[in-house]
């Protein structure tokens, strides 16, 4: 038990953040959490050992979390195929570029609340892709492995994840966007 | 190189996993493209600002009373 507390305090953080982003609810991803840890732990002899402990664990969050949104949505089906197209990204459509320091804009909480609106406005099957590989850094592969996508398909949206991020924060980012903004108040 | 072709490598050229004699024709489309030049920077930027911002922090007290639930539910296993 000792030892399964010590993986629990390492890998805290990152499963109540993935599942975060993922349920949008502090209450469902709080659940996800204890679900995720205790399933992990009654499926211990069932983990193996080709793929890091902290993988198998993130797949048994997003699972969880993905029925948490079910359940939260009245038993719509939530998939992370949910919204998702497949063509090819489009080319961007805002050309305007960033200010040198787009974060200087802004405050440190109003510059959270404009990325978690941001990231919300996602489909849950860009936003998990985006949030394992770009903000906690799994790689690819481990992406693929931990949603059971091919690696092409993680590709794919990530790419449309990224430009799409990228053109929604263009409209607070943009250079002279915040001058603009206070002018018209 | 086209724009349609450069932002289909435009991972590749994020994440440093184009191959050199890609990377070199990316790089001179870039040099002569001012729209590719910006969708890069500023999609890095977009990347990197994600990743310096903890969204959904964690407070003690609250972490605290999970490991506190977590542990009890495992316990009776």
């Amino acid at each position: 038990m000792a030892a399964y507390e010590k993986l629990v305090k390492q890998y805290d953080r990152q499963v109540f953040r993935i599942a975060n982003h993922i349920v949008q609810n502090r209450e469902d991803a709080e659940d996800v959490v204890q679900d995720a840890f205790l399933k992990a732990y009654e499926k211990l002899d069932q983990f193996q050992g080709n793929s890091k402990f902290y993988t198998w664990l993130v797949r048994i969050a997003v699972n969880e979390s993905l029925m948490r949104l079910r359940k939260r949505r009245t038993g719509r089906m939530v998939s992370i195929d949910e919204d998702v197209e497949t063509e090819e990204g489009s080319m961007p459509r805002d050309l305007a570029d960033w200010s040198p320091d787009p974060e200087a804009l802004y405050g440190q909480s109003e510059i959270a609340d404009i990325l978690r609106k941001t990231i919300q406005g996602l489909p849950p099957g860009f936003r998990v892709v985006f949030v394992l590989r770009d903000v906690e850094g799994l790689s690819t592969e481990e992406t693929a492995e931990t949603l059971g996508l091919s690696i092409p398909a993680v590709k794919s949206r990530l790419l449309r994840a990224r430009l799409q991020l990228r053109e929604r924060l263009s409209r607070y980012f943009k250079r002279g966007q915040k001058q603009a903004q206070d002018g018209v108040k | 190189m086209t724009c349609t072709e450069f932002l289909a490598q435009l991972d590749d050229m994020l994440d440093q996993d184009a191959a050199l004699p890609l990377r070199a024709d990316l790089q001179e489309h870039l040099e002569n493209c001012e729209h590719c030049e910006i969708t890069l920077s500023t999609t890095r930027k977009t990347i990197e600002i994600y990743r310096s911002h903890e969204l959904y922090e964690l407070p003690d007290e609250l972490r605290d009373r999970l490991h506190q639930a977590i542990l009890s539910k495992c316990r009776k296993c």
